[in-house]
């Protein structure tokens, strides 16, 4: 066992041995404690874990890598998968939370009916599990490199750990645990960061300090047949640009196991610091990442240009037990770098290994190598569990509880949830063995259809009191069946052949395209048919304000619980399946 | 981006009785969710023109300029718009707080403590 293979399995081993007491400490019995943590967790804390959910694998592993080739066009996923945060803090929580239901389909069904609840049941199914499957590959990737066997035992391995630690504890133990995996990753995020940028700029703040080497990094580019780094619209043109950032800010703000996070906070006013707290905390790694990116970059160039390949350093032979970097055949020194194996490029380094790979690409010692080992799979482990989570809630609740068998006692509705966790982790193996596109990439088809099913149902439903059950589920469907039908007709995932993109609108900008067609679907078919009960247009008048009017002249402070004006939520709502 | 008129449109104004509670008073009301329409619109008006306006349609006449080290447009599509959105949470946050106080429909105490109202939940 090698030294940094040591560091790691301490590393892995000691953050694992942490989560998993944590949650084995508040480990739960009860349906409400096990789906939202009975509405008890501080806002700091709520939001550190909304963004330990949030950092998935790909935001960890893959996103800096993604930047490194994409130079400027990187931006698609640094501006995505923050700026919707704006929307989520704007048009959603505090509206949510006021409503107070545990779900996304919970909401949608008090608000439109039945059958759009069971809709968006199976819209967070299909979401929650390809995001999953962007977990599994994430976490193989690692177990692979750091135990030396192949990519697939790597996933099997990952994937059996998420599974018992999500069934362990709901998602108390889960928020807790959470913050702890926001801690670990965030440290394993910036400590090499810090340690490579003081090292090649004299500055320890990456943020800072990586617009130094961005035109050595340009002419640098240049000779080993890339493109400027800096150079935007290289890689992706500007009309698919606008579309992903978009598809992924308002898919990040559709999101079933982000919204749920909301409700955890007691108050309305709670939501909304979580909100920042979250995106405080995001920001830290997401502003980190393209310095990242960029540094390995300049290393990864400068270390192999112009090296014969029997000269080449360390870390080159040491993740080719991957698969995941090759060199091309007869090849004697290094001329040029890629990161797609079409491309017939000498070396052949996938994007999905150059974070794990940067502190050792930068030759930083064996701890440090290990630490980001475990902060990767704090990212997957935890993004895996809020999802898994959702798949089972799910299930259990909007399936089989609210269509099946109405009289199903807790016990069996959470066994129910935990035997659909199995399934779908059992199938997210076997999906991730073979993902149709790297992790980051596959996550973003999750955005995609997130983008064009939920957000528009739910801000319609906040916002717009005439939108009815029918506008909303015609609008679910056209968008979801859209922005689905064009990802299978681009990309080559269940034996379809893969054809040219129209407009030159990527599968992972469609979800634009697709929420707009939701939103026009909605719209008209809401406008056709008769408006909602004049209860319902009150419950949604009455998440508009946080609390009832308490300073009014003629009556001293209004109790909480008195009458008077509409209020939404459990108390005039349709029974919620908890209580 | 089709946004539909989120004023009230359709539905029957909520009507407000008036037993052992404040007068029928409509006004506070629209005039609290206009104030909050206000303020969001600006917020997103900012958060479209940082992102999608400097960051991705105009990214190349800004990468002209140079800010520091870097091309601006770069800089802004990279690092500037994710430092903007977290202020524009927060300025949500506070100014929503200070409009919530100022209509008397916030919220006892904070988060950590309170349980305002929320009773019939746990």
């Amino acid at each position: 066992m090698s030294n940094i293979q040591a560091w790691t399995t301490v590393f892995i081993v000691l953050s694992f041995g942490t989560y998993i007491f944590i949650a084995w400490r508040s480990r739960v019995k009860e349906t409400e404690g096990f789906y939202v943590a009975g509405h008890g967790v501080p806002t700091v804390a709520n939001g550190a874990a909304i963004a330990a959910d949030w950092m998935s694998a790909a935001s960890f592993i893959s996103m800096a890598g993604l930047i490194a080739f994409l130079g400027s066009d990187g931006s698609i996923y640094l501006m995505g998968w923050t700026g919707g945060y704006v929307l989520l803090a704007v048009l959603l929580a505090p509206y949510l939370r006021k409503w107070g239901k545990y779900t996304v389909p919970e909401f949608v069904g008090d608000r439109y009916s039945e059958l759009v609840r069971t809709i968006a049941a199976g819209a967070a199914i299909i979401i929650s599990f390809t995001y999953v499957v962007g977990q599994m590959a994430g976490g193989g990737i690692v177990f692979s490199r750091f135990l030396d066997i192949d990519l697939n035992g790597g996933i099997m391995i990952a994937a059996a750990i998420i599974f018992l630690y999500a069934v362990l504890g709901g998602m108390k133990g889960i928020t807790w645990t959470q913050v702890a995996q926001y801690t670990v990753l965030i440290t394993a995020y910036l400590i090499p960061a810090v340690a490579v940028a003081q090292r090649m700029t004299g500055v320890p703040i990456p943020q800072v300090s990586f617009g130094e080497i961005l035109a050595e990094l340009n002419s640098l580019g240049t000779e080993l047949g890339l493109n400027e780094y800096t150079q935007a619209f290289t890689e992706r043109p500007q009309v698919d640009i606008f579309l992903v950032t978009m598809a992924l800010m308002v898919g990040t703000a559709g999101l079933p196991h982000v919204i749920i996070r909301f409700y955890t906070t007691k108050t309305v006013r709670g939501s909304r610091y979580s909100a920042f707290w979250a995106l405080l905390f995001i920001a830290l790694l997401y502003t980190t990442a393209p310095a990242v990116g960029a540094f390995t970059k300049f290393n990864l160039l400068e270390g192999v240009q112009g090296t014969s390949v029997s000269e080449l350093p360390a870390w080159v032979e040491n993740w080719m037990g991957t698969g995941l970097v090759t060199i091309g055949e007869d090849v004697e020194t290094i001329q040029s770098v890629g990161n797609n194996p079409a491309s017939g490029a000498d070396l052949i380094v996938n994007n999905d290994i150059l974070v794990l790979a940067s502190p050792e690409i930068a030759g930083l010692p064996a701890p440090i190598v290990g630490l980001v080992a475990a902060g990767g799979m704090a990212a997957a482990m935890s993004t895996a569990a809020g999802l898994l989570l959702v798949i089972s809630s799910s299930v259990s609740h909007d399936f089989y509880f609210r269509r099946i068998r109405k009289e199903a006692p807790d016990r069996e509705r959470l066994l129910v949830g935990r035997i659909a966790m199995a399934g779908a982790v059992v199938v997210a193996v076997i999906a991730g063995m073979n993902p149709p596109a790297f992790v980051a990439q596959v996550v973003a088809f999750a955005f995609g259809m997130a983008a064009s099913s939920f957000f528009p149902a739910l801000v319609l439903g906040i916002f717009w009191k005439r939108c009815n059950a029918a506008g909303a589920a015609a609008g679910m469907i056209a968008g979801l069946v859209f922005t689905i039908s064009y990802m299978v007709y681009t990309l080559e995932v269940f034996g379809t052949s893969a054809n040219d993109h129209i407009l030159d609108i990527s599968p992972e900008g469609i979800g634009t395209i697709g929420a707009l067609v939701n939103f026009a679907v909605a719209i008209v078919v809401s406008k056709l048919t008769p408006p909602p009960s004049r209860e319902l247009a009150e419950m949604v008048e009455g998440i508009r304000y946080p609390a009832r009017r308490r300073t009014v002249p003629a009556s001293a402070q209004t109790g909480p619980s008195s009458s008077g004006e509409p209020e939404a939520g459990p108390a005039t709502g349709p029974t919620a399946g908890q209580s | 981006m089709s946004r539909p008129d989120p004023m009230r449109q359709g539905g029957p104004p909520a009507q407000e009785t008036t037993e052992g509670g404040p007068p029928p008073t409509h006004d506070w009301r629209r005039e609290y969710w206009r104030r909050n329409l206000r303020l969001m619109a600006v917020l997103l008006v900012i958060w479209f023109a940082v992102s999608f306006g400097c960051g991705i349609l105009f990214v190349e006449q800004l990468n002209e300029i140079s800010f520091f080290d870097y091309p601006l447009g770069f800089w802004f599509a990279q690092q500037g718009s994710i430092y903007t959105f977290v202020l524009l949470i927060l300025v949500y946050a506070v100014r929503m707080d200070r409009l919530d106080k100022e209509f008397g429909v916030d919220e006892n105490g904070d988060d950590d403590e309170a349980e305002t109202g929320r009773g019939g939940e746990q």
